[in-house]
């Protein structure tokens, strides 16, 4: 199961943290500097896993962001290292070749992408094009429904004139 | 609509923040932003509400607080719309945990959009409720989740089974009712439903034994056919991987399969053929395929026994292992340490490798290597394989030191074939990385050394040159002021010479000077100090020609503003001073430590033993420690880590032990032990007393010192109802010592005459020997009944090393004073006494109990008894 996600800048400034086990907001804040301290100094030839307090950290780095996700002590490392990939290969996707500034702006988007990869700590999709249909339908949804909102106050707007 | 609140948007928000330059400049914008939300939430703003709770989100993620959002999630999620539900969900799960109480509150919602017509958000709600229900939460909410696991959109179905798993995780008594609808998802053609199926029923075979048995009889067959199509199935650009169609379905198929075959003859061998497809053909040359093999060889281990399938396995590992990437060579040594429980020759085979991976740059490899090669090492290998780990200790990175150290310590506590051998290989140790050596690695060094006498003067040699040029390793510098002080001569006379050793020239001053450096090195800590003192002091008896520099060394130490260092130079000073005629005696060497006592203490496995033998200071091992003089060392020693102090008078071991004192001191470890026992505590208490005699030789305290060390005081207190005891019972020579004892001196333990007086009770009888109890009450002291214990001989033998133990329960402290003999004369001319104090906590409310066991020689033959004493009168 993966106990949770985190997205960390080159610089360790926090993008994206989603936690499927239970973490105090103090606990989170030291799990992050922790991580992020072990995380960002290794070097480019390591390998991509890191034991920390009984669990595993499989992490990757893409341009300026290194996704890290952690798993438990039995999980397949190597699968986790697919699972990242194909979160990043549907970001890229979603946001057309994706950036970190991306993920900064509309960090909300970058979640729900999450949310229909994983539920529970466990991998919900193994097609990237099911994910972004799913994603566009909602963001659809979500459209409409502002539309409708403008046009039904531009209706009250003018009933009201 | 609010018309004078006109918050920035996300996106201002997002740039001002990021444009701060400093914290403090972040915290104030921050500051800010949180104060217009605030305001908002408090207008009960509708239109501001989505956008507030977007900010809320980013400022948490900087990791501000943000509970007083809350709430807004809460009403997002109870509006109609998409939109704002969405958002609310999202904050939900970003801004609350499990453990809150506000998130109970969302539980009517849940079910609500559970139950809603827009699939949307219905996914909307499954996704919020896999991703952080609680166990009460998970119970309201089941039947929902279970019906949905039929819904006719796939994609339902999928975030269904996710969120089933985390209700079975939370609550494992629900698992049953998910059974029929997670079976059923895995005839499914749609890969999503199909990999959380199989995910879901992995789960349930880990919680439900029920749920293992039923897929294993029915659905392993259809799992194996599904793999088979997977493998085989041709190209689908929409779940294709480096050329294989869905990885990922591979790798939880494998992991089902593994939970099903684990066991079970029949169903592994359903399976051997597909395991055996995909370990062949599938391409190791990118991360998705090897991810396939990892999975495959660990299934292929923990199935049932298939002696061709595992050679597969192990020769995937060995390429594994052999790979450039170091991803592959990690999880190769993660494997190789479960294959090697199947087949350790195999893994055996790859020792070169491994031992390379332990120095490998990478940390992470490293410490997965140096766990395998631990699992690695026999008697066979132990000697080049602890070689090649203290060579590398040299030059591994500071971080790992500690890692290495305490592994190299384990293999050769373990698998030494020789003395010197671990002596040696110690010494390397604590030389090179001595600071990072646990406490109870050099103790049990210490205990080593001591028990290889014909090694004394090898191992002192050995130190001292070690010392001299690694004198900055903290356990190196103890255990070597320790052997100085204990086998100083040796050195100097070059005692015991081994073929191997080169003779060394060392005088008496060279040996104080090193003693010297390491009381006065400023990294040396109170324990190095105190152990160099106690050093000191022996020396000055074996050097008597240092005697004068050893005495201003000590006095040196006279105005430590550390008490424990004060005490003890002004103590020793006044021994060399004032007491020359028995400083020998005082500090002779120290006897024997008992190796078998040690290694149990150390497993904290003691159970706590009420043993004492009047005779027992006669067995001592060397016979040379008088009471007296023990007892001196004993309170010479009273803080010191040096496992050392026997005490042979049995009755200050039974304070360490049981704690049996007037005062509740928190020093004896003894008691938790007690405590801990459970229930037969008797039975626990007696097994030990197998060897009296070896247990009362070394009564060594090896635990407690650290305890000590907080207390002296107590622990003096501790020593005092045998101290005077003993003091009455011997001559004048420990008398100077009773002085320091004055101050705490209880009420004598001698039966007083004054207090309550019962008729002789016979305890025991039996045709060789006889016990009588003369009970009495010490006035104003109700609990406490000392016993005098009266042993006849009925037989016309004599009766030789006699030895009468005791144990109680846990509600009585029990302190046997030694015996008056350990010889007991023949057909009742003469008999031994022996005074026992029982403190009974529960006095009024259970009377004393007592379970004995006494064993003696008759002709040189060993003879046990064992009797309960139950008719104690009621009352004591």
């Amino acid at each position: 199961m993966i106990q949770f996600v985190l997205l960390i800048s080159r610089q360790g400034k926090v993008r994206l943290t989603k936690w499927y086990s239970p973490y105090t907001q103090k606990e989170r804040s030291k799990v992050i500097r922790e991580l992020s301290g072990v995380i960002l100094t290794r070097g480019p030839k390591l390998c991509n896993f890191v034991e920390w307090r009984g669990l595993k950290v499989v992490y990757k780095r893409y341009a300026s962001l290194y996704f890290c996700m952690c798993i438990d002590q039995d999980d397949n490392e190597l699968e986790v290292l697919e699972i990242i990939h194909h979160f990043v290969e549907i970001l890229d996707r979603y946001f057309g070749s994706v950036c970190e500034l991306d993920l900064i702006f509309n960090f909300h988007k970058a979640y729900y992408v999450l949310d229909e990869i994983l539920i529970a700590g466990e991998l919900q999709e193994s097609s990237k094009k099911t994910v972004a249909r799913l994603i566009a339908a909602q963001d659809s949804l979500v459209e409409t429904a502002k539309e409708q909102a403008s046009s039904i106050s531009n209706i009250i707007a003018q009933a009201t004139k | 609509m609010n018309s004078f609140f006109s918050g920035t948007r996300l996106r201002d928000m997002i740039r001002a923040i990021r444009a701060c330059k400093t914290a403090a400049e972040e915290r104030a914008v921050v500051r800010k932003e949180c104060a217009a939300i605030r305001t908002s939430i408090n207008e009960n703003d509708h239109d501001y509400r989505h956008r507030n709770l977007a900010k809320l989100m980013f400022i948490h993620m900087l990791g501000y607080p943000t509970h007083f959002g809350q709430m807004e999630c809460l009403k997002l999620i109870a509006s109609a719309g998409f939109p704002e539900k969405r958002i609310g969900y999202l904050g939900l799960m970003l801004l609350l945990d499990e453990r809150q109480e506000v998130l109970m509150l969302v539980t009517n919602s849940l079910k609500q959009d559970l139950n809603h017509s827009n699939q949307y958000i219905v996914g909307l709600a499954l996704c919020a409720l896999g991703n952080i229900c609680s166990a009460e939460m998970a119970r309201d909410l089941a039947p929902e989740v279970e019906r949905l696991l039929q819904f006719r959109d796939p994609n339902i179905r999928k975030k269904a089974a996710l969120c089933s798993i985390r209700i079975i995780r939370k609550v494992p008594d629900l698992a049953e009712n998910f059974i029929n609808p997670a079976a059923a998802l895995l005839k499914e053609k749609h890969h999503g439903v199909l990999i959380t199926g199989i995910q879901l029923c992995t789960d349930l075979c880990k919680v439900s034994p029920e749920a293992l048995e039923f897929l294993r009889k029915k659905h392993t067959e259809g799992l194996v056919r599904t793999l088979k199509d997977v493998v085989n199935s041709p190209y689908t650009p929409e779940y294709d991987i480096a050329g294989i169609a869905d990885p990922f379905l591979h790798v939880r198929l494998l992991k089902l399969l593994r939970a099903l075959g684990q066991g079970d003859a029949d169903s592994s061998d359903a399976m051997n053929d597909i395991l055996a497809q995909v370990a062949t053909k599938t391409e190791s040359n990118k991360n998705a395929g090897n991810a396939i093999l990892y999975e495959c060889v660990e299934t292929i281990m923990s199935i049932e026994d298939n002696g061709g399938l595992r050679v597969l396995a192990i020769n995937i590992l060995g390429r594994f292992l052999s790979n450039r990437d170091n991803n592959i060579r990690y999880v190769a040594l993660n494997m190789l340490m479960k294959a090697i429980t199947v087949d350790a020759q195999a893994v055996q085979r790859h020792r070169a490798t491994i031992l390379e991976c332990v120095k490998d740059s990478d940390a992470s490899i490293r410490k997965r290597a140096l766990e395998l090669v631990y699992l690695l090492v026999n008697e066979t290998n132990v000697k080049p394989l602890t070689k090649e780990l203290i060579d590398y200790l040299e030059v591994s990175d500071q971080d790992f030191k500690g890692d290495l150290t305490a592994k190299i310590c384990s293999i050769v506590e373990k698998f030494s074939p020789e003395k010197i051998w671990y002596i040696d290989q110690m010494l390397k140790v604590l030389a090179e990385a001595g600071n990072f050596v646990k406490d109870e690695v050099w103790h049990a060094l210490i205990v080593v050394i001591s028990n290889a006498s014909d090694l004394h003067g090898y191992t002192v040699r050995a130190l001292y040159k070690a010392f001299k040029t690694s004198s900055e390793q903290e356990s190196l510098v103890r255990v070597a002021v320790w052997c100085i002080g204990e086998y100083g001569d040796m050195l100097m006379n070059n005692v015991g010479m081994l073929g191997i050793e080169d003779s060394v020239t060392v005088t008496d001053s060279d040996i104080v000077d090193v003693v010297e450096i390491a009381i006065k090195h400023h990294a040396s800590d109170l324990t190095t100090k105190a152990m160099a003192l106690i050093a000191l002091l022996k020396l000055s008896s074996r050097f008597p020609s240092c005697s004068e520099r050893i005495k201003d060394i000590i006095v040196h130490h006279k105005g430590s503003l550390v008490l424990e260092l004060q005490q003890r130079s002004l103590e020793f000073n006044s021994i060399i001073d004032k007491h020359q005629n028995i400083r020998s005696t005082l500090v002779e060497r120290m006897p024997i430590l008992d190796e078998a006592t040690f290694t149990t203490r150390r497993a904290g496995s003691l159970p706590a033993a009420v043993s004492t033998s009047g005779g027992a200071s006669l067995n001592l091992p060397n016979g040379a420690v008088k009471p007296s003089t023990s007892l001196l060392v004993d309170l010479l020693d009273l803080s010191d880590d040096v496992p050392a102090a026997p005490s042979s008078s049995g009755g200050d071991f039974l304070q360490d032990l049981l704690g049996v004192d007037l005062s509740p001191a928190p020093t004896q470890s003894g008691t938790n032990q007690v405590q801990k026992a459970g229930t037969d505590v008797l039975l626990d208490l007696l097994s030990i007393g197998a060897h009296p005699v070896q247990s009362s030789s070394s009564t060594t305290d090896i635990l407690s010192p650290i305890q000590n060390e907080k207390s002296p005081i107590a622990t003096l207190d501790a020593l005092l109802p045998s101290s005077s005891l003993s003091a009455q019972a011997t001559s004048a020579k420990a008398a100077p010592m009773m002085d320091l004892l004055d101050g705490f001196s209880p009420s004598p333990s001698k039966p007083e005459d004054n207090g309550s007086v019962y008729p002789p009770l016979v305890a025991f009888e039996s045709s060789s020997l006889r016990i009588t109890f003369n009970l009495s009450k010490q006035p104003g002291n109700p609990q406490i009944t000392i016993v005098l214990a009266t042993f006849t001989n009925l037989t016309p033998n004599v009766f030789t090393d006699f030895i009468f133990q005791a144990a109680v329960p846990k509600f009585l402290q029990l302190h046997l004073d030694p015996a008056s003999s350990n010889i007991l004369p023949a057909s009742g001319n003469g008999s031994i006494t022996q005074n026992l104090r029982v403190t009974n906590n529960q006095h009024g409310k259970k009377s004393i109990v007592m379970r004995t066991r006494i064993s003696y020689k008759i002709n040189n033959k060993d003879t046990l008894e064992e009797a309960q004493i139950n008719n104690f009168p009621r009352d004591l």
